[in-house]
């Protein structure tokens, strides 16, 4: 699967996009998220690795327990897409410029 | 701070590509610019059907848009610096799922280095794209309507799959 792909699965879950969300509007550790939200901490812990593995959070140790945000990286597929627009505009633009170029002499 | 992991918030580097083309910067720099909308990839764009013209109105502070076949006009950034034939920079306004966004300032520098043998060397760099990231909190809103983030997702599966 492609990261882009990954992200969409991982987000067509309901509870993981309430999870992405909350995430979104400040970082929090797993016990937060399990207060806040109708599910079990395990359940939370289990959605976070898949929002984990699709790049679209990350987690950084603060002391025993673990803070979650939103991975800017998340926008890695974005990223990617340009990279991939680039390299496209570019040959097209390599082709358009040589084949109109004037004769110099 | 020492203790930050490498995977930094500022570590989105920029996506930087180059080509090398048989023309001298002066023409390079205007079929990149003025001869924008002969070259841009066709299925790239914000507008429903397809563009008539990419337009970069060239000054600083000038508008970049396409231009319909209706006359449409649908913004895309504007110029933020204009040196011919050495250099420009667009803000590129386009946000993740593909709309104009005037806060959004993305931006895209473009250099013309001049070789002996005549050919140039064309350097673009798309940086800030943190800003990207900064919006994050609106692509988690949008996300689940057709228009949002899996709106561009999906685009971007069409695209790598293509």
């Amino acid at each position: 699967m492609t990261n882009a792909s990954r992200a969409l699965a991982a987000l067509g879950d309901a509870t993981r996009r309430e999870i992405f969300d909350r995430l979104a509007e400040a970082p929090s550790s797993v016990g937060a998220l399990a207060a806040a939200l109708p599910v079990s901490r395990p359940a939370v812990s289990q959605h976070l690795r898949v929002l984990k593995e699709a790049g679209l959070v990350a987690e950084t140790p603060d002391g025993a327990r673990r803070i979650y945000r939103i991975d800017p990286r998340g926008i890695g597929a974005m990223r990617d897409w340009l990279d991939q627009h680039w390299d496209r505009a570019l040959a097209a633009f390599k082709d358009f410029v040589e084949e109109t170029e004037e004769p110099e002499a | 701070m020492s203790t930050t992991p490498a995977a930094n918030v500022s570590g989105i580097k920029p996506v930087v590509k180059s080509v090398t083309v048989k023309a001298s910067p002066e023409r390079a720099f205007e079929a990149f610019t003025a001869g924008m909308g002969r070259w841009w990839p066709a299925s790239h764009h914000i507008g429903a059907g397809a563009f008539e013209a990419v337009v970069i109105e060239p000054r600083v502070g000038g508008r970049w848009y396409e231009r319909a076949a209706d006359g449409a006009e649908c913004n895309w950034g504007k110029v933020l610096a204009w040196e011919p034939p050495k250099r420009f920079v667009l803000a590129w306004q386009i946000s993740a799922d593909w709309a104009y966004d005037p806060d959004l300032m993305t931006e895209v520098e473009v250099t013309f280095e001049p070789h002996a043998d005549g050919k140039t060397t064309v350097t673009l760099a798309h940086g800030r794209l943190e800003l990207f990231g900064a919006r994050a909190k609106e692509m988690a809103d949008s996300v689940g309507s057709d228009g949002g983030w899996p709106g561009i997702l999906r685009a971007f599966v069409d695209f790598v799959d293509a």
